[in-house]
């Protein structure tokens, strides 16, 4: 198991946002979470990649419970993700966009990075051939020099994902990938999902309601229903739960 | 008009066909240019965002890997090795590889949908496929499943490839592994097989589209690739010092010729654009000395000028209008040596520092020592557009079966409406239907497994037809084509019908992206017209036109009336030129789909095949021909997958003036 979320608890206040909640993420699977809105999803993302610290419950990476939340410390461990709307430096290009995920990866300190030459000169070419890897990847080279904010959505979602892939995460968080996308985009966007995780070998978190890409492209899913997970298993049996049925349907409580 | 049953020579004097030995074939010359140019450039593609390049000594090695691993993959002499995927250093040197191994590379159309390459590779009898990606090789597999003759794939990218069949599927850099630690045992077949390869061999089988029928695949020696490449590399005095970008569809012949024919004769570098979709940046990075481009090509890059200029603040647009006006005026002129007063070339030469230079630097025809263009007729205005920023623009006339050249404009001779002289050791002549006629060294073998399509397109005497009509301009000595002899025709009051001049002459109109006349024995002319979405959605941005799809906005009725004015002042043209005043057009109507080679509807290389709008539109066409206001129509559409829908659509029809003719609609026909 790469991660286990053992008897995760948060509350804003008094709103229970989740409620007991106990999953496990197996290395190299594609791992779905869905569910009605408001059910506790992005808390989820937020409590698996530590922006979230819940207030009960652990959560345990790499066989290591985890002590401290700050996001640029599980960044570093290699915990990459993806915004809901899209969080990205619009006026930037998508070069210099993808360039900033490899932020936790550089080793020039201030000084050297103020010097240039030398060491921090050859340490951005090794980034800049990697993220040229990543574009190349993504096939998104014809729009490399173009401003983000002008792009279409669908590229700007395809953006994110390469920032997303630059820091080389092990595990990859994707907070509705395809929200918003016509289908075309959408098939675009399953394809390099899939291939990220099989030929980078990431393993993949998505939140989706597309219901028909879940059930295509992930492996297990895992259902939730006001902060309570009320299903978990392989996509077939998620889709005969008659919990799962009903939460979607909106059976009275 | 001179019709002529003499032959006309080139300009310049016979060349010496003799080839020496060490330049019969594509291979030979792969060793002269690994001894001769060694470490210069031959190949630059564009990956992870930097140049990267290949000299000769690379090419030859990784051409010699490549063949050595195809023999140990089982690859026989004579076999078919179909070639697919977008221009790719790595593609290019598999031609050369398969030639060397005694095997004829079949270059298919990377756009191609799955039952055109079905066919291909079944009427080869294909044994092998090289192929760019995933994408090519699945459409391979999808239509031809296990019943095909292919006996092994190599793929180039391995993206995506992991869960297919290894029995079958080679990762290209596997095969040419494969060759280099079999060196040993394998070098000996190499060299045995690389030398049977003569100047008779076949070097490349290219298929035709062909406006009708099913393709055709024309077989080309080494003996005709090369001397047609060596002559039109002196023709143009093109050395090795050349740069082009290879960006045409390989299954081309002009391709095939520029990249490899020329390429290998002059030595000079080929650079592959990172993707199709960089094509426009890539160019202007690269900057090539030698350019070729159908005119598509350089009406796009035309309507994206004047669109960015439409947008531009109104001192620039001022300041371009202004020039442009001077450089229509002199530009050519100047190109052409003419005499113009030292006013007007100071003028033009401050013109040259604010407008052509940085707009030619735009489009990265700034490095232009020679560009062609061919395919179609070239809108005058077009050409002269660029000619006038000083670009050395010029035409000329082939086809596949000539392994390109037939006649080619000097420098210095040039002219929108000809396509200049017999290309150096072409012979060219008219015969008494006024259809073209030519004889060279480069004509093709023959048509594949076609004895009576070969027998009826080249003579016994070595005479080709080329199914166009034309004739020799009295006053150049130029050779000017009206159109294909098969599509002009006479209107039903017997005044001359030739669709293609009156088609292009509309298709200048940045609004309009394809045009179909109809008229043939019929009582008036008619067009089926279709807008380019680009310009026109811009239009109607500007004016606040709103639009859900392409049909809604080709229906709209202001673009109706633009269109309208356009068809209005062509007629005005057709009214005042004494032969083609009858064919004026009297109703259009504007098509609620883009016509599209993957509903047959254009050939790869985007020509209309008339017969088959004409047959598929049918309903439209006699619309056009009764008093209907409008017409319901549905239509069925392929999309890039292959899945097929029906759009339907109710299109108004539109009654356009006509002016009488000048002179009475003389028959004069070709």
């Amino acid at each position: 198991m790469l991660m286990e979320v053992r008897g995760v608890s948060l509350r804003f206040g008094g709103v229970v946002a989740l409620d007991d909640v106990s999953f496990d993420i197996a290395k190299g699977e594609i791992r779905a979470i869905i569910g009605p809105n408001g059910a506790g999803k992005s808390s989820m993302l937020n409590v698996i990649n530590g922006f979230y610290r819940p207030q009960q419950g652990d959560i345990w990476y790499r066989g290591q419970k985890r002590e401290s939340g700050k996001p640029h410390k599980i960044a570093g461990e290699g915990i990459a993700r993806t915004f809901q709307n899209i969080a990205l430096f619009e006026g930037m290009s998508a070069l210099d966009n993808i360039m900033c995920g490899r932020l936790t990866l550089v080793r020039s300190g201030f000084w050297k990075q103020l010097l240039w030459w030398g060491p921090a000169e050859r340490e951005e070419f090794e980034h800049r051939e990697r993220v040229e890897h990543i574009i190349d990847f993504l096939e998104i080279q014809a729009i490399r020099k173009t401003p983000v904010g002008q792009l279409p959505y669908g590229l700007q979602k395809r953006v994110e994902l390469g920032r997303a892939l630059a820091s080389e995460p092990t595990l990859l968080l994707l907070d509705e990938p395809m929200a918003g996308m016509n289908n075309e985009e959408k098939e675009d966007m399953c394809r390099f999902v899939l291939d990220v995780n099989e030929e980078l070998g990431t393993t993949i978190v998505l939140i989706e309601h597309d219901m028909g890409v879940v059930m295509d492209i992930a492996d297990r899913v895992v259902v939730m229903d006001h902060g309570q997970l009320i299903a978990d298993g392989i996509p077939a049996e998620i889709m005969h739960n008659q919990d799962v049925i009903d939460a979607y349907l909106g059976v009275a409580h | 008009m001179v019709r002529t049953d003499k032959p006309i020579d080139s300009a310049s004097s016979v060349p010496d066909l003799q080839l020496e030995a060490d330049e019969q074939t594509i291979p030979h010359l792969l060793a002269r240019n690994a001894r001769i140019h060694s470490e210069r450039i031959a190949y630059r593609e564009k990956e992870f965002g930097i140049w990267q390049s290949w000299s000769w000594n690379d090419v030859a090695e990784e051409v010699e890997a490549l063949a050595l691993g195809l023999i140990n993959l089982g690859l026989e002499e004579g076999d078919h090795v179909a070639i697919a995927g977008r221009n790719r250093p790595h593609l290019y040197w598999a031609f050369v590889a398969v030639q060397s191994a005694g095997g004829i590379p079949v270059p298919i159309y990377q756009d191609a949908v799955g039952d055109e390459i079905a066919y291909v590779l079944r009427h080869c009898e294909a044994s092998y496929l090289i192929a760019g990606d995933q994408e090519q090789v699945d459409k391979v597999l999808e239509q031809l499943g296990d019943r095909s003759t292919l006996k092994q794939l190599i793929y180039l990218d391995p993206r995506g490839m992991r869960r297919y069949d290894p029995g079958r599927l080679h990762a290209f850099k596997d095969i040419q592994e494969a060759g280099r630690e079999g060196r040993h045992q394998l070098a000996g077949e190499l060299a045995k097989r690389r030398g049977k390869v003569n100047g008779n061999t076949a070097c490349v089988m290219l298929y035709t589209s062909g406006t009708t029928g099913f393709p055709k695949g024309v077989v080309l020696t080494h003996h005709n690739i090369i001397t047609a490449s060596r002559a039109s590399c002196e023709f143009d005095s093109l050395t090795h010092r050349e740069s082009v970008l290879a960006y045409l569809p390989m299954a081309w012949v002009g391709d095939f010729i520029f990249s490899i024919g020329q390429g290998y004769w002059a030595g000079f570098c080929v650079n592959c654009p990172e993707s199709a979709e960089t094509m426009m940046t890539d160019l202007r990075e690269i900057g090539p000395t030698y350019f070729f481009a159908p005119p598509r090509i350089f009406e796009a890059m035309l309507t994206s000028v004047m669109i960015r200029m439409e947008d531009a603040g109104r001192f620039k647009r001022r300041m371009f209008d202004y020039f442009m006006d001077h450089a229509r005026k002199f530009g050519v002129a100047l190109l052409t040596r003419h005499q113009v007063t030292i006013w007007n070339r100071l003028k033009y030469m401050v013109g040259e520092f604010l407008v052509y230079g940085p707009l030619r630097n735009i489009l990265g025809l700034s490095r232009i020592r020679v560009g062609y263009t061919a395919g179609e007729a070239i809108g005058p205005d077009i050409f002269d557009f660029y000619r006038s920023l000083g670009i050395n623009l010029k035409q000329l006339y082939g086809q596949t079966e000539a392994s390109v050249f037939i006649t080619q404009q000097p420098d210095g001779q040039v002219d929108a409406e000809t396509v200049g002289v017999p290309s150096p050791g072409v012979e060219v002549r008219i015969d008494d239907s006024g259809e073209v006629l030519y004889r060279s060294e480069g004509a093709f073998l023959e048509y594949y497994r076609n004895p009576d399509a070969t027998s009826s397109t080249k003579g016994a005497d070595g005479w080709v037809s080329t199914g166009d009509a034309g004739y020799f301009d009295e006053r150049t000595g130029h050779l000017k084509i009206i159109d294909r002899a098969k599509d002009v025709g006479k209107t039903a009051s017997g005044a001359l019908f030739a669709p293609k001049y009156v088609e292009n002459k509309l298709k200048f109109h940045a609004d309009i992206l394809e045009v179909v006349l109809f008229g043939n024995k019929r009582e008036y002319c008619t067009a089926i017209v279709n807008i380019d979405l680009e310009a026109v959605s811009n239009w109607a941005e500007r004016n606040g036109i709103t639009y859900g799809s392409y049909q809604e906005l080709a229906g709209h009725p202001g673009v109706c009336t633009r269109i309208r004015g356009f068809i209005e002042k062509t007629n005005a043209e057709l009214a005042s030129d004494p032969a083609l005043g009858g064919c004026q057009i009297r109703k259009f109507l504007v098509l609620h789909k883009e016509l599209d080679a993957d509903d047959g509807e254009l050939t790869r290389t985007r020509k209309v095949r008339r017969r088959i709008v004409e047959d598929k539109y049918h309903d439209l066409v006699s619309a056009l021909y009764a008093s209907h206001e409008s017409i319901t129509t549905t239509t069925e559409v392929t999309y890039e997958d292959g899945r097929k829908g029906s759009i339907s659509a109710t299109i108004p029809i539109h009654d356009v003036k006509i002016l009488p003719a000048t002179q009475g609609a003389g028959a004069k026909a070709a």
